[in-house]
């Protein structure tokens, strides 16, 4: 007891050079994102920016609220159909279908959460994953998805009526503006009475209900948001590379986005990030040589769940805090 | 429509055939980035792998090297992807390598969804997309592309050569154990419709949801119906695990009943055994053991890679090699001109005989119905199929009217 008090008030005490390192890390990590599409490939770059997204809200739930949802590919690929369906089909604009696409997974993500935060642990990620899958049969069953073909060549279109989204660039800031919201709503949560609450429910949940909060709805309501966060990268997704197909609702989906919240680290803000930009290039880069993919990426992770638990970023933050304790 | 391709392949090849007289210098200047890059996208880690996967990569390096490894006195390169079955990264991939890498020509590409998104990519970039792996009509149906070319197969020649050319063999009555998706639906439409045109009946058919693992109920119900021929209209482990229960329950070794395969590759056979998969009916596009031109490339590409070619193997060869064919008679690498040479141009090497290319983009050429052998008809490894029956090319393949491609409207 002693000990955590101890931890506590140290880092109190440490938040203000913390918080102004943070402050320093997001400007560096900004202009690096605003210089990026002029080195590497813009397309490249938006994918690493979705999956970043969706990994965020993600870890909104898994490292605020410690809730392992094993379901997040419905929102994802619900999303993108959603979007790629109102936009190629009904004409929408891109935003209109991107909106559409998160309001979507939001209401999803409302009824997905009701009926699992009922249950904790192991039981809550099963419920999910179940409810993902009756959502992945839709998508391979329901006429206006097409099966296993997908929902392709979903024009671009002009954002607002105005920018056209077929210019990388103009199509590369988008993402970025899109990516930048959800992480400041994140950022927000997290640092908000809300996320603290949902930090101490993480913790010791018997204990913030004797303190009086209901935790059911904070955990619902955290659910909520990172469903309808996901739903915004997915529509985005769907919107950058013009297409939603069935690979997005596949529970592999919703492994993978496991996977690259641990590598990067959980419970840190920038930890997703890290992750899905270094799933994504495994991917990308790993698709050109005779290695085979899943395996190596597979292995990444045993060593990384072996070596380093706290992930890529929470294990450098730890080292930090070391050393300066 | 039609009439305006012609006129602007004819003013490409005048264009071209000027040049080519004036100096050798301005006919070099027509090969982009003075490089011919072939990019071979597909499966190399899941369950495509077998039937194009590396195999493919190394069918397309012997068709450059029986160019000698140059076109319009230009080297060829070679350069080979993983899409992992995804359609983004295919997607992604595609992009970046017409964008940055500039590669004029993707091969392969199984699985439709990515082949989809490829062709969308390929057309909008003006780049050759000559698909061997998918088999979705749709390539050269509504998504058609002036520069995609579907080679190997598609659904609806697999559908018109096992439903038609078994009637006509005396599988009267049909039963169908089909995969719950579009896909699956699909395929059954097809292959009844034939069935029927053809004078066949259709006793019934049951839809099993996909990736089933226990088929015994919709087997049982199949061999119940009495109907002479059982259609698989379902693909990958689906087919794979369908087939192995078949041939627990005996379902083709009863001799009354025949099991007909609608998506299968020499690859998959290869697996099963030819202890299980003995009697399957089967259509396919290629098979090794059917002339000596075809023997002799294929014990050369299994000198590569240990392996039978399947005939997305062997047409990713073909393909290639008629497209380069078509660099160096339109003198340019320019997308549109290439592919409306390739369609000028007659398929004539050890994968077809006058095969041609029909402006949708469907390269039409005989297909074969094939029966597995017994184990004790099989004289060797790889002495897998006995063709019953050639299906001309006009037959098997969808003509322009009947494919809904706009292209030629």
């Amino acid at each position: 007891m002693a000990t955590e008090t101890h931890g506590v008030s140290r880092e109190a005490v440490g938040s203000g050079t913390l918080a102004s390192s943070t402050g320093v890390w997001m400007l560096v990590g900004l202009a690096i994102l605003l210089a990026a599409p002029f080195v590497l490939y813009p397309v490249f770059l938006m994918k690493v920016l979705c999956f970043a997204l969706f990994a965020c809200a993600f870890n909104l739930l898994i490292g605020f609220a410690g809730l392992l949802s094993f379901g997040h590919a419905a929102f994802f690929g619900g999303a993108a159909y959603i979007t790629a369906h109102t936009v190629k089909v009904w004409g929408l604009s891109p935003e209109l279908g991107i909106l559409l696409g998160a309001a979507f997974s939001a209401t999803l993500g409302l009824v997905f959460g009701m009926l699992a935060i009922r249950r904790q642990g192991i039981y809550f990620a099963m419920i999910t994953l179940a409810l993902a899958q009756m959502i992945y049969f839709m998508a391979l069953q329901l006429p206006f998805t097409h099966g296993e073909d997908g929902i392709q060549a979903v024009p671009r279109g002009m954002l607002f009526g105005v920018i056209d989204l077929t210019q990388p660039l103009a199509m590369y800031y988008t993402v970025l503006v899109v990516f930048l919201f959800g992480f400041i709503v994140i950022w927000r949560t997290v640092h908000s009475p809300f996320g603290q609450v949902l930090k101490a429910i993480r913790e010791n949940e018997p204990r913030a209900i004797s303190l009086g909060y209901r935790t059911d709805q904070y955990k619902l309501l955290a659910f909520v948001l990172s469903a309808a966060l996901t739903g915004l990268a997915g529509g985005t997704k769907a919107i950058v590379f013009q297409l939603a197909t069935l690979t997005d609702v596949q529970w592999q989906m919703s492994g993978e986005v496991v996977l690259m919240t641990l590598l990067g680290g959980m419970g840190t803000l920038f930890g997703p990030v890290i992750g899905a930009a270094l799933v994504v290039t495994l991917e990308n880069y790993l698709a050109a040589t005779n290695l085979p993919v899943p395996v190596v990426i597979g292995t990444i992770f045993v060593v990384c769940v072996l070596l380093f638990r706290r992930g890529i970023v929470g294990e450098i933050i730890a080292r930090m805090r070391s050393r300066r304790g | 429509m039609i009439a305006r391709l012609l006129t602007g392949a004819a003013l490409a090849a005048l264009a071209v055939g000027t040049t080519a007289v004036g100096t050798a210098h301005a006919q070099q200047g027509k090969v982009s980035g003075d490089v011919i890059k072939i990019g071979v996208l597909n499966d190399r880690s899941g369950l495509y792998a077998d039937l194009g996967g590396e195999g493919s990569v190394v069918a397309v390096r012997m068709a450059v090297e029986e160019m000698g490894g140059k076109v319009l006195g230009k080297s060829i390169e070679v350069i080979a992807a993983d899409h992992q079955n995804k359609p983004d990264i295919g997607s992604n991939i595609s992009r970046e390598w017409i964008d940055r890498d500039g590669v004029d020509v993707i091969v392969d590409v199984p699985n439709s969804g990515v082949a989809l998104a490829v062709q969308e990519v390929t057309r909008e970039k003006k780049k050759v997309f000559l698909a061997e792996g998918p088999a979705t009509s749709r390539l050269t149906g509504d998504a058609c592309s002036p520069t995609g070319v579907h080679w190997a197969y598609d659904t609806r020649a697999l559908a018109v050569g096992t439903g038609r050319a078994m009637v006509q063999e005396g599988g009267k009555s049909w039963f169908f154990l089909t995969a719950d998706y579009a896909f699956g639906h699909q395929l059954e439409a097809d292959t009844a419709a034939e069935v029927k045109k053809a004078g066949g009946t259709i006793k019934g058919s049951v839809r099993a949801p996909l990736n089933t693992a226990d088929f015994s109920s919709f087997l049982l119900q199949a061999q119940s119906s009495g109907a002479d021929v059982i259609g698989l209209a379902n693909a990958g482990g689906d087919t794979i695990t369908s087939i192995k229960q078949a041939s627990e329950f005996g379902l083709m070794q009863g001799g009354k009943q025949k099991l007909a395969g609608l998506l299968i590759f020499l690859s998959d056979v290869h697996a099963l055994g030819l202890q299980v998969s003995q009697d399957l009916v089967l259509t396919t596009g290629f098979y090794w053991d059917m002339d000596n031109e075809k023997r002799a490339w294929s014990e050369k590409y299994k000198a590569k890679t240990g392996k039978m070619p399947t005939m997305v193997q062997a047409g990713s060869y073909s393909a290639v090699r008629h497209y380069l064919k078509a660099i160096e008679a339109a003198g340019t690498d320019d997308g549109p001109a290439v592919v409306a040479k390739m369609k000028e141009m007659p398929v004539n090497d050890m994968f077809a005989k006058n095969g041609k290319i029909l402006a949708n983009g469907r390269m039409v050429h005989d297909m074969y119905l094939a029966r597995v052998k017994k184990p004790s008809e099989s004289k060797g490894p790889w002495d897998y199929y006995e063709i019953i029956r050639t299906i001309p090319g006009d037959e098997a393949f969808a003509s322009i009217a009947e494919s809904g491609c706009k292209l030629t409207q």
